[in-house]
């Protein structure tokens, strides 16, 4: 508003000869907001309905035959038979154990990296040192190798640690860089003025100190920026977890869910239950997201080029 | 609409330097900083306190990026099982690769994937890029399409796969009231990818969207102001400014979203399976299913090696085709 009352005559006669065209524009934005949200509200119609009335009633927008069993399927609250009765299958989901395995991995990678790679990205925008250069552009032709071609030999080589199976052995390959974070934080470390560091070395701080207490801190937004991304996508991996794990103690959510997905009881596709199960995995990441999100939204330009 | 022509002016200087797409300015090589260098060295190294700093991430590195690169290619040229030690077969893998024809359909299953994702993904994504930068800067809105990107693939995939369901789904029955008939939009082998191509895009249009706003941000708003006094229409406008000094944001954008479509699986895993009759057997299932299907890592190598081939010469072909290190906003 601020810039239509302050806006020229000339600009404001050509902004209301073009109103018809943002009508129109105005409308393609609504329709592409309601393909975007359309599919959350319709989870959670169909999370809330009976799989029998979602049979028999497969359009009527609201719920049909309003009820919690889906989520007491998915969270693993009823007992077989009634779990059988509202035609989910009979086996339930350790849905507390996944969650809580999903919030140990992307934890771990989450912390461990975006610290490790803070470091080395101070390291490299902000130490001397000899062949400096030389490691940060092996670093950068890491950033073409895809992630996917270090899948299956990272696999033969967490087999061989014996870690196939554990938390650690989904954590490891991530935990400790990402050629991305350490690129991404080392620009925002070039930028920083160097009078900043100067002004707190004559104050007798060492490079250690003016790290943690300085540079860090400063950095704030772009850590948290990276924090969240990572958490993001470490919640959302599938293929990997899917190769190192195996049962229940390192099973993490997406892989969960997939396999929840394939179990089909006999009475067709438990829709209601797994609808209520990807909502509840999809909870977490939505509320972090409403958290930070106009951080993110504001500074993702920069994360996505780099 | 309260929120409607916000003014931008509420970032901190932090924010503004941050949302530049721009190139940050690249160290210079030249016989400058070799005399910094020099001058820092005599000055005092900080090698000791260096190496501490980067150690973890070194090791990370080398251990998981690094190592697994070359052990992927040395791997490509063996027979290995997992259990017995991998036994060098030299170009075996690769012979087989060249004559098996699953392979071929599955590297043109993905080509077709790829096709259609990006070109639709790239377009719905500058639209929507273009409305928040011309109609709205609205933050709010910038947040609602991102959200699908907070789902994971799977469950993207499995969301429309109860939406698209030929019997239940609501996707079927809306074109059912609107007269069509229903479509097998899954299972049927021509309808398969295209379906997954697009549910895809439904996940990724947001982020890509706000990757290009970010490039539109750079784009000085005079230029636009100065063209509506002349009375060019938004559509001349965005041939004549949009498009010309949006293009090297674009080029890196579509390098980076065509390297991430050719590496689909995890969507095909959910909802078809690499079904039906293989239509949706795309090159990493396919990889997959030779590694721990089958067992046969030497010859899952091999093709991972392809797809990396593949990657490189596409890239390398389009950073040079859109001219992406070179901009025309002087």
């Amino acid at each position: 508003m601020v810039a239509m009352t302050t806006a020229t005559p000339s600009v404001r006669r050509v902004r209301r000869r073009l109103s018809f065209g943002r009508a129109m524009a105005w409308t393609v934005m609504g329709l592409i907001v309601l393909i975007t949200l359309l599919p959350f509200y319709w989870i959670l119609r169909t999370a809330l309905s009976t799989n029998p009335a979602l049979a028999t009633d497969p359009d009527n927008p609201l719920p049909v035959d309003l009820t919690g069993g889906g989520f007491e399927r998915a969270l693993g609250l009823q007992s077989a038979e009634e779990a059988i009765a509202q035609g989910g299958a009979g086996s339930g989901l350790a849905f507390w154990r996944y969650l809580l395995n999903s919030v140990m991995v992307s934890t771990l990678i989450t912390v461990c990296q975006v610290f490790c790679s803070s470091m080395a990205a101070y390291a490299f925008a902000r130490l001397k040192w000899r062949g400096r250069d030389k490691v940060f552009g092996l670093f950068l032709a890491g950033l073409m190798v895809p992630t996917i071609f270090t899948l299956l030999p990272n696999f033969v080589l967490i087999k061989q640690l014996g870690l196939v199976d554990t938390l650690l052995g989904i954590a490891l390959p991530t935990m400790f860089m990402t050629p991305f974070a350490v690129f991404f934080l080392r620009q925002f470390f070039m930028n920083v003025p160097r009078e900043v560091e100067e002004a707190a070395l004559l104050d007798g701080a060492g490079k250690v100190r003016i790290f943690f207490r300085v540079l860090l801190p400063m950095a704030s937004t772009p850590i948290v920026t990276l924090a969240v991304l990572t958490y993001i996508t470490s919640w959302n991996d599938y293929f990997w977890p899917l190769m190192v794990s195996y049962g229940d103690s390192s099973r993490v959510l997406t892989v969960a869910l997939a396999t929840f997905r394939a179990q089909t009881p006999q009475t067709g596709t438990d829709w209601s239950g797994l609808m209520a199960a990807t909502l509840i995995a999809a909870l977490p990441m939505l509320a972090l997201f409403g958290l930070f999100a106009r951080r993110i939204v504001s500074s993702i330009g920069f994360t996505g080029i780099k | 609409m309260g929120f409607e022509d916000e003014p931008q002016t509420k970032e901190s200087p932090d924010d503004r330097r941050l949302q530049q797409p721009s190139r940050a300015p690249a160290p210079r090589r030249g016989a400058a900083s070799k005399l910094k260098i020099r001058r820092a060295r005599e000055a005092g190294d900080d090698g000791a306190l260096a190496a501490v700093f980067i150690a973890p991430a070194l090791l990370g590195f080398l251990v998981f990026l690094l190592w697994p690169t070359l052990r992927g290619i040395y791997l490509s040229f063996t027979r290995f099982n997992l259990l017995t030690p991998a036994e060098w077969v030299g170009l075996d893998n690769y012979d087989r690769m060249i004559r098996d024809p699953v392979f071929w359909h599955s590297l043109a299953v993905t080509v077709e994937y790829v096709a259609i994702n990006i070109g639709v993904q790239t377009v719905a994504a500058l639209a929507v890029a273009v409305l928040l930068q011309r109609l709205t800067q609205s933050a709010v809105l910038r947040g609602i399409v991102l959200t699908p990107y907070l789902m994971s693939n799977v469950v993207a995939g499995i969301v429309w796969l109860w939406i698209l369901d030929t019997q239940l789904g609501i996707g079927n029955e809306i074109l059912q009231a609107l007269g069509f008939d229903r479509i097998p939009f899954l299972a049927d082998e021509a309808w398969a990818i295209p379906t997954i191509a697009l549910i895809n895009v439904w996940r990724h249009v947001g982020y890509t969207a706000l990757l290009l706003f970010a490039g539109l941000q750079a784009i000085p708003n005079d230029m636009y102001e100065a063209a509506k006094v002349d009375g060019a229409s938004e559509w001349r406008m965005f041939w004549r400014i949009t498009m010309p000094l949006l293009r090297p944001v674009l080029a890196v954008v579509l390098i980076m979203t065509v390297i991430g479509s050719f590496q689909v699986f995890d969507t095909v895993a959910v909802t078809t399976a690499g079904g039906p009759a293989n239509a949706t057997n795309v090159l990493q299932y396919y990889i997959y299913g030779a590694a721990f299907g089958r067992f046969q890592f030497g010859y899952a190598s091999a093709m991972s090696v392809a797809l990396l081939v593949v990657l490189s010469v596409i890239t390398i072909v389009q950073y040079r085709l859109t001219r992406a290190g070179q901009t025309d906003l002087g």
